[in-house]
């Protein structure tokens, strides 16, 4: 069945939604490459997560602990600014 | 004269800051431009001097400018700021951008030609090219009148059927550097008139009330179409409010104000369609074709967007022949741009005049009583014969 979309009178005025909407929108099947981090030359120094412009590095208890594949592009960024060279770019489909 | 103002002396950039005063917005930002700078750097010794609540915030651009105008009004402060010709066109992704988030930003626009070659002075390019962001644009034809739109803009836009950016403009030097007497209102009469900002969801009061919302998020074919649907409607129901605005203004204060303003067009044959400063001019020429037996009158255009249809049909149609008067070029190997919407407009009518476009006063060409009179001579012309040679002609230009 089709799904039932709002009008124009029925939609909340000037594109209005509710606070952090962007959870639902799911980025990750953007990426061509994704990182690859090396938990071994990681010093948790965090610079990834500063860079991140998704908020996809996740951290638990001011160390690296993951990257969040639902959103993250494959930009990167993460990489290019990690002074120990633990995050590696390769190919998605490797 | 109205009642219980005060006679002063203002040029129209001086009126704007003296109303942008009375208004107290929460904030202004801007970034100078001639002939629109005094507006603001008046205005900002009223903030010096601590006349005003008002956050000011001197941005390093017009875009910015805007930009901040956009986030603090999504933010539920009134918000103001003014500019000119290539001040406007630097801002003109977020004109967009405001009008489709619905923000009740009041602008007030000093009209100068657009470059190149650069030119300080007025025509009416920068506001017509924005014609259509979604702004309502208000014309002033003298100072009082832009102080009066400028405090009649407030309402307008933050009213809950519009919420719609507006523009109140004044025509570069001829009205902005030029002292005229005015009638200026008390404070507390403005601040009465305007009122408190209406109550409406904002970022803020949605993080105060633990319920934060997003505004213009990611919208593509499936709700992009309904959102800019609904930004149409907003511009038809600004209709009636602009209407309303003015009679309460008008009840209140003792000048009255509508969409176009008629001259001695009740037996008229023949008319020019005019907006800003030079309707005065026109005028004085009708009057003295009047009294040599020539059934001639005046046009006045104030509010160009919404556009105003039924009041351009039922003034003109019955008329032989109109001149459009545009003070910007469309560039388009036809006319400018107020000629085709006028033309539309009547297109449907059984009876209706011969159009002929006359652009003048690009780049602040002055435009006498003579090259007025050379304009109704053409359209009599046209309306003795019932046959136009032109569509287009530039007037006061060197052939």
């Amino acid at each position: 069945m089709e799904e039932k979309k709002a009008t124009w009178k029925e939609l909340p005025e000037a594109d209005v939604l509710e606070g952090g909407s962007s959870l639902q929108f799911k980025t990750g099947n953007w990426r061509s490459s994704k990182p690859l981090h090396h938990m071994d030359k990681c010093i948790h120094c965090l610079l990834c997560w500063i860079a991140c412009p998704d908020g996809a590095i996740v951290v638990k208890e001011g160390r690296f602990l993951a990257i969040n594949e639902d959103y993250c592009k494959g930009c990167g960024i993460c990489a290019h600014e990690c002074p120990k060279k633990a995050i590696e770019m390769i190919l998605e489909n490797k | 004269m109205g009642q219980n103002g005060k006679k002063v002396a203002k040029t129209g950039n001086e009126a704007f800051a003296e109303a942008m005063r009375q208004i107290n917005p929460d904030v202004v930002a801007a970034y100078p431009i001639t002939p629109a700078t005094e507006i603001v750097q008046i205005f900002s010794q009223f903030v010096a001097d601590g006349a005003v609540k008002t956050e000011f915030v001197p941005a390093e651009s017009e875009h910015s400018a805007m930009s901040a105008c956009i986030g603090a009004s999504a933010c539920g402060a009134r918000s103001m700021t003014g500019t000119s010709a290539q001040g406007l066109a630097l801002m003109w992704e977020m004109l967009y951008i405001a009008a489709g988030l619905r923000l009740p930003i009041v602008m007030a626009v000093v009209n100068r030609a657009l470059s190149a070659p650069i030119n300080i002075h007025c025509d009416h390019s920068d506001t017509m090219g924005a014609r259509d962001a979604g702004w309502i644009q208000i014309f002033s034809e003298n100072v009082q009148e832009a102080y009066d739109n400028l405090i009649q803009a407030v309402r307008i836009a933050e009213h809950p059927e519009v919420r719609l950016p507006v523009m109140a403009t004044t025509d570069g030097f001829i009205l902005s550097h030029c002292l005229e007497t005015m009638e200026m209102l008390s404070d507390e009469q403005v601040r009465q008139f305007i009122g408190p900002v209406p109550a409406r969801e904002n970022l803020l009061s949605s993080l105060e009330n633990n319920r934060p919302i997003t505004l213009g998020a990611l919208d593509l074919q499936d709700y992009y179409f309904e959102h800019r649907r609904q930004v149409a409607e907003a511009m038809v129901k600004a209709g009636p409010v602009i209407s309303g605005v003015a009679e309460e203004f008008g009840q209140r204060f003792g000048r009255t104000y509508g969409f176009v303003e008629p001259y001695r067009l009740d037996d008229a044959e023949v008319a020019v369609v005019v907006m800003g400063s030079t309707t005065g001019t026109a005028r004085e020429v009708v009057d003295k074709l009047r009294s040599a037996g020539q059934k001639v009158g005046v046009l006045k255009i104030r509010v160009f967007r919404p556009f105003p249809v039924e009041e351009i049909v039922r003034t003109l149609s019955p008329l032989k022949a109109v001149g459009i008067m545009d003070r910007a070029d469309g560039l388009n190997a036809f006319c400018g741009p107020l000629y085709p919407e006028i033309s539309a407009a009547l297109y449907d009518e059984a009876s209706r005049p011969k159009l002929v476009d006359f652009i003048y006063g690009l780049g602040g060409r002055d435009v006498s009583p003579a090259n007025i009179e050379e304009i109704f001579s053409d359209l009599l012309q046209v309306a003795r014969t019932g046959k136009k040679n032109f569509n287009l002609k530039y007037t006061g230009v060197r052939e």
